[in-house]
């Protein structure tokens, strides 16, 4: 197992790598010089003297590039033009609505995905199949900035007045805002060091950072929140762990086992949940952490419909605005985090299916 | 148990002559006997060829120029609800079945042409992915050696980040625009397609035919080509069908980000994002622009799943 861990991470960092350099290289291929498009208006001539040499821009191009891969693995991801602020901070402030987002639809779209797959193929051939099918096709061709803006469009304006409206969009409802735990806790934290930077990121959760520490009103608001947008983003994950938990469950419930399983007198139910379904779930693994590609590029639709100060829209705003220090940052800070998921997912297909590490 | 449906099917199959005798029906007719067997490949063919013909007649459906500003020549407002004359609608006011827009054009046009817009950006993108990633992948897997490892890992890294981040990023360079989102949605999906095609070359270049091929003394790019190509098109057509799907999508995405079509071109993804902050006050302004795009992407995914399942026998049970 040890060393398939290690195999498996060493190939990731090429990746890594390539993903630095691709982003490098597509930033240096906008058109015009790296300073007026990075300060802008700001982009006088001793203004641009002296940002091409902090940034070492009068380097050739391969030192160039080893001093932003230096910069990126030392979390120094630049300055945002638009915001006058490190990307960074900028990172701890809209990544963790992301995550939470992200983590909400993965949660849905398995929570609804596996039982509907189960169902589907426990009534193959039927119309409850069929229709299941039906729907799962639906969802996957489904625009997800489409839904979004039709459920706004049902649970706040069709549905106010109801105890079913919810909010269309947005984090907080006006006025309520979540107390950090460690400002609950009154935790003694330096102002600007390291770890009051983590723990302002880790409080920034804050669907979490509620939850321990037991505000229950704003945690409420912020689910009502989080609801339509996760709906909205789970969708085609949903349909397509549905469709891959059907089709992989008919196929383990055709194996020799099942039949033995059924031949020595055990229940159907027992059939399907211990011989078949933990047989079946390892291509449902796979496509899992296949989807958090689609879950991180749809955040930037779903955030843009619902006005959701994430990643997502940090990041189109940025791309509109011409904030290239965000872009860039962003960029490789998703795309890592992508890479890593994967990396993750691959492993505990090992850890689930021995033959795998063996290759 | 053999259900009723399975013996009358076996029974029109022995009534045809082709269960155990009779004569033997070539590769083509039967895939297409299969897939008219599939009722959502069918379904989906069927959305297919409505769309293809909505939008080569487009100016005979439609009843207006999609661009065409209604202001002095209609007695409509702007962003007006759907009037249908056999549905009840005041006969005195003008039809306009699916409403009009912000800029009192007719939407139902708008609707109509931009089908013409979806379709070649998806067969367009699909084109360009394929003919790139068959080409890198098809020498990747018959050359091998450092070329091969070199393109692959280019194709790893093009994977590694999510597809529509990287359109995104591509397009901020390139700059918005209909033709810039079609390179930057055709650049996300050649790993694909490379992958696929090198795939099949490996496992092609092993078999007797080829090497039959390359003891009469043929050339690499004759045997890639004559011997090789046309032995990995089957998954290649039911990738592509699908891609269309995913691009069409893709290419919504971006639309609906403004970087994509640009107005006034009647593009769905940009229709719908122009109106929706006024979702609230007029729904259908976003509702049909968004589902001629579900309907669309669903058709090519339906077809692309009855393709599939067609061409590979392995899955017919």
């Amino acid at each position: 197992m040890l060393t398939f861990i290690t195999r498996r991470t060493l190939l990731a960092i090429p990746v890594l790598l390539g993903i630095m350099i691709v982003v490098f290289l597509l930033m240096r291929a906008i058109p015009g010089d790296p300073c007026t498009s990075m300060l802008g208006e700001r982009a006088t001539e001793e203004a641009c003297l002296e940002f091409n040499e902090a940034n070492g821009l009068n380097e050739p191009i391969y030192i160039q590039l080893g001093i932003y891969m230096k910069n990126v693995l030392t979390f120094n991801l630049g300055e945002s033009v638009r915001f006058s602020r490190p990307v960074t901070q900028l990172l701890i402030e809209r990544l963790p609505l992301t995550t939470e987002l992200a983590l909400s639809a993965l949660f849905l779209a398995i929570a609804g995905g596996v039982p509907l797959g189960i169902i589907a193929a426990r009534k193959h051939n039927t119309i409850i199949d069929g229709g299941t099918m039906a729907f799962a096709n639906i969802g996957v061709s489904m625009p997800v900035f489409w839904l979004g803006l039709m459920l706004a469009y049902l649970f706040a304006v069709v549905l106010k007045g109801t105890p079913l409206a919810l909010p269309p969009g947005g984090r907080l409802s006006a006025g309520v805002f979540p107390v950090p735990y460690y400002e609950v806790w009154n935790w003694n934290l330096t102002e600007g060091s390291f770890w009051s930077k983590f723990h302002e990121y880790i409080a920034n959760h804050y669907i979490f950072n509620t939850f321990i520490t037991a505000q229950w009103t704003v945690f409420w608001d912020l689910v009502k929140h989080m609801i339509l947008p996760a709906v909205a983003l789970a969708t085609i994950p949903l349909a397509i762990i549905a469709r891959i938990t059907r089709s992989s469950l008919l196929e383990a419930m055709n194996k020799d086992y099942i039949r033995t399983a059924r031949a020595k007198g055990a229940k159907e139910r027992r059939v399907v949940a211990r011989h078949a379904l933990r047989n079946s779930l390892l291509p449902v693994v796979t496509i899992i952490g296949l989807q958090m590609g689609l879950l991180l590029g749809g955040a930037v639709l779903t955030e843009t419909v619902f006005r959701l100060a994430g990643v997502g829209t940090a990041l189109f705003d940025a791309i509109i605005g011409r904030d290239y220090a965000v872009v860039q940052g962003f960029t490789v800070v998703i795309a890592a985090g992508y890479v890593i998921v994967n990396l993750l997912v691959d492993l505990s297909y090992g850890y689930l299916d021995p033959r795998i590490r063996q290759k | 148990m053999v259900s009723k449906k399975t013996i009358e099917k076996l029974e029109m199959q022995a009534q045809e002559g082709n269960l155990l005798v009779g004569k033997p029906l070539s590769q083509w007719r039967l895939t297409v006997r299969r897939f008219r067997e599939r009722k959502g490949g069918m379904v989906g063919l069927g959305i297919v060829t409505l769309l293809v013909l909505m939008a080569v007649f487009a100016p005979l459906i439609s009843p207006y120029h999609p661009n065409e500003v209604l202001i002095g020549k209609e007695d409509v407002g702007p962003r007006e609800k759907p009037c249908i004359h056999a549905l009840g609608c005041d006969p005195e006011q003008p039809q306009h079945i699916l409403g009009t827009d912000a800029n009192v054009r007719d939407e139902f046009s708008r609707i109509v042409f931009g089908a013409r817009v979806s379709l070649t950006l998806g067969f367009f993108t699909v084109t360009i992915a394929l003919i790139v990633g068959t080409f890198f992948g098809a020498i990747a897997g018959y050359v091998g050696g450092w070329f091969d490892n070199l393109t692959m890992r280019i194709m790893d890294v093009i994977l590694g980040f999510p597809s529509l981040l990287l359109a995104l990023v591509i397009v901020s360079v390139l700059g918005p625009g209909l033709q810039n989102a079609l390179i930057a949605i055709a650049v996300v999906s050649i790993p694909a397609y490379a992958r696929v095609t090198r795939a099949q070359v490996l496992s092609i270049k092993e078999t007797d035919f080829v090497a039959a091929s390359l003891a009469l003394g043929a050339s690499g790019r004759q045997i890639v080509v004559r011997r090789v190509l046309p032995n990995a098109l089957t998954p290649l057509v039911v990738l592509a069908t699908l891609g269309v799907a995913t691009a069409i999508l893709e290419a919504a995405g971006l639309s609906f980000l403004g970087l994509g079509a640009q107005p006034p071109l009647a593009e769905w993804g940009t229709m719908l994002a122009t109106e929706r902050n006024n979702v609230f006050t007029s729904p259908h302004l976003v509702f049909f622009p968004g589902l001629m795009i579900m309907i669309t992407v669903l058709g090519f995914n339906l077809m692309g799943d009855g393709l599939r399942d067609a061409l590979d026998p392995s899955l017919n049970k």
